[in-house]
């Protein structure tokens, strides 16, 4: 029981360990997965300075992209398969007595390719609807599902957004919700034209998504853009680009990098408790020896080496450690476990984690363990014979 | 001649405790031969224990020559003395000194656990079965000492003693928590293995117990003040059969 209660540091210390590892690879990996199902090729062009850990300005303000970008990107870069510039605008999009709050996204035709969305009915709007920046608008699903709520097909029926009348050409397949909780569905799309003129009044845009040949030629294509946009912006050398582009691989970069931290704090945390799990140790084994003081003098006075004691200890304080490291990792399994399945985190449990936490337990054991059992192994056995 | 298999010569011991300095051995010599089987005597606080331990090789004496079966104890590091009370010397405490929730056999294995020679674990269950017979307690081998009696647990105590065959057996009041009965009957075990050619030396307050032995060593405040053969031996296996039949 007293051993059991010793063990409790290291077996939460370890569950935690086990419990913090999963959910942090967890949330990593779906963010790895979600980032890459948006498009791994997708590049992202914004305007304004790469202010990433500075203070990040407004970039609306910005408009320093334009459609000339656009094309200039369009016909002069060789490592890009599909590039559509990008509008938005917030606002209320309503049929009959249905409303919806939503957004609505003007792009170029290409746009589906870069994201890789399929449309469950209806089709796409054309180039041609795009140069006479027609009233047309394919919706994603909750959109589709909050005014059409009858179940009637939404294809040829005229919605309004912000007012302005739109029929609708498509609607998008479904893709859930993204890592960072946004409903990928609640989306309108419609020529950037059309978003640009009828709907916002701009000529400016707001970003540019281009998708690149290949995963492996994301980092050119960055280059190659960032090298015409310059030049198209007649930047010279020593001005900052006015102008910021963004891989996927960059954003998973980032993503996982504050996953990381988190991970990083959460296994500080269980450390701590792991410490205070090896000091229980200690204590135990110290009592241990205290207690067998006479057994330590007898195995001695029988020919015991001092350290054939320092050994026997030193097992002793490991097999409690790993016991709990044991314990610790099927509480800590059973956890991730419960969090998946109840909470509905992602999780992902590393046989490294599990490793790992054995190796530490190993360690706690022999670390803390070595203390008493030194003491043990050098009591003279005489004395060790008499104490009481 | 016979070999010696224990030799001390003005051996010294003395406690400092504080102030005070307590002179337990005052200069002893004496020499044991193989096969001997001799009682050490004397008054409360005279240095038996003291003396025992020293030629344990459980304790260092302050000065003075130690040498067992040929060996000088004097410049032996921590490890060598361990390994001579491994192999030498045969320990028989008053407390019997088993380890609590372990067998009985395991008990009488433990020395051979850290003997150097190398041996299965057949080997050692084999020897320790042995030396279990030896004391006529084969029938309790998977006892642990609680489900022993006094008597029982010191026979364990004998034969985890003679398990590896030690050149000196060394009992410091084996008896001394035993009913009459009882310490006879392991009087009678002592002369039998002594019978066998067994050395022991074996400390007692009792008088009558010294007349099992072929030898006496007396002490008194940490000194020799007798050492006298015996020629008269009694058979502790008579005695066990002329005392009187206990009623219950
Ligand atoms: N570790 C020690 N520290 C201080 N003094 C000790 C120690 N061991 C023994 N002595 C002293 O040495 C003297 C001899 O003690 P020892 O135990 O050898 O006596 P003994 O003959 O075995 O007595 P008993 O018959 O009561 O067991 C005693 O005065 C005792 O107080
Ligand atoms: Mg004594």
């Amino acid at each position: 029981m007293r051993t059991f209660l010793t063990m409790l540091g290291i077996i939460i210390g370890v569950a935690s360990v086990i419990a913090m590892l999963a959910i942090g690879e967890g949330s990593k990996e779906s963010i790895k997965t979600q980032i890459s199902s948006m498009g791994s090729n997708m590049i992202t062009i914004r305007p304004g300075t790469d202010v990433r850990g500075g203070v990040r300005l407004e970039r609306s303000a910005m408009e320093t992209l334009t459609l000339n970008d656009y094309k200039a990107i369009e016909k002069e870069t060789k490592l890009l398969t599909s590039v559509s510039p990008m509008v938005n605008s917030g606002g209320q999009s309503i049929y009959g007595a249905n409303n919806w709050p939503t957004s609505v996204y003007g792009v170029a035709p290409e746009y589906l390719k870069i994201k890789i969305w399929d449309l469950a009915e209806g089709s796409n709007f054309t180039d041609k609807e795009v140069s006479s920046a027609a009233k047309v608008a394919v919706i994603g699903q909750t959109v589709a599902e909050n005014l059409f709520k009858d179940g009637e097909s939404p294809i040829g029926k005229m919605i309004r957004f912000n007012s302005i009348p739109l029929k609708i050409i498509g609607v998008l397949e479904s893709k859930g919700e993204s890592t960072f909780g946004q409903d990928q569905d609640d989306v309108i799309l419609a020529p950037y034209t059309t978003v640009q003129k009828r709907i916002l009044a701009i000529t400016h845009l707001e970003s540019i998504v281009v998708s690149s040949i290949s995963e492996e030629e994301a980092p050119n294509a960055v280059i190659e853009i960032t090298a015409l946009l310059r030049k198209n912006h007649k930047l010279t050398t020593n001005e900052e680009d006015d102008f910021h582009v963004i891989s996927m691989e960059e954003m998973i970069k980032t993503f996982s990098s504050t996953s990381e931290m988190l991970t990083v704090l959460l296994v500080a945390i269980a450390s701590i408790s792991l410490l205070v799990g090896g000091i229980g140790i200690m204590n135990i084994m110290y009592v241990s020896v205290k207690e067998r003081t006479r057994e330590i003098g007898l195995r001695m006075a029988v020919g015991g080496q001092g350290s054939d004691i320092l050994l026997q200890f030193l097992i002793e304080a490991m097999l409690i450690s790993i016991t709990g490291g044991l314990i610790g990792v099927s509480l800590g399994l059973g956890a991730t476990l419960f969090i998946e399945n109840v909470l509905h985190w992602p999780t992902s449990v590393t046989s490294s984690s599990i490793v790992i936490s054995f190796v530490v337990c190993a360690i706690t054991g022999i670390f803390f363990g070595w203390y008493p059992a030194k003491k043990a192994s050098t009591l003279d056995p005489i004395t060790a014979l008499r104490y009481e | 001649m016979s070999k010696t298999i224990i030799k001390i010569e003005d051996l010294k011991r003395s406690f400092t405790m504080g102030e005070e300095t307590v002179h337990a051995l005052k200069g002893i010599s004496f020499s044991i031969q193989e096969g001997e089987f001799v009682t050490i005597m004397g008054t409360s606080g005279s240095g038996k224990s003291t003396l025992l331990n020293v030629l344990g090789c459980l304790d260092q004496p302050n000065s003075g020559v130690y040498q067992i079966d040929g060996v000088s104890i004097k410049e032996l590091t921590k490890n060598e003395l361990a390994r001579i009370r491994n192999e030498k010397i045969g320990f028989i405490f008053q407390s019997y000194n088993l380890l609590a929730r372990t067998t009985a056999i395991e008990n009488v294995e433990l020395p051979l656990l850290y003997s150097t020679k190398t041996l299965t674990a057949e080997e050692i269950h084999d020897k320790a079965f042995k030396a279990l017979e030896q004391v006529n307690l084969s029938d309790r081998l998977d006892h642990t000492p609680s489900q022993l009696s006094g008597g029982q647990q010191q026979r364990v105590a004998i034969a985890r003693s003679l398990v590896n065959e030690p050149v000196v057996i060394l009992a410091d009041e084996a008896t001394g928590n035993l009913d009459t009965r009882t310490s006879y009957e392991i009087m009678a075990l002592f002369q039998e293995l002594n019978k066998q050619g067994k050395t022991i030396l074996f400390v007692t307050h009792e008088p009558d117990i010294a007349t099992f032995t072929g030898r006496t060593i007396v002490l008194k405040d940490g000194h020799i003040i007798q050492d006298y053969i015996n020629n008269n031996v009694q058979s502790a296996a008579e005695a066990l059969l002329a005392l009187p039949i206990e009623e219950d």
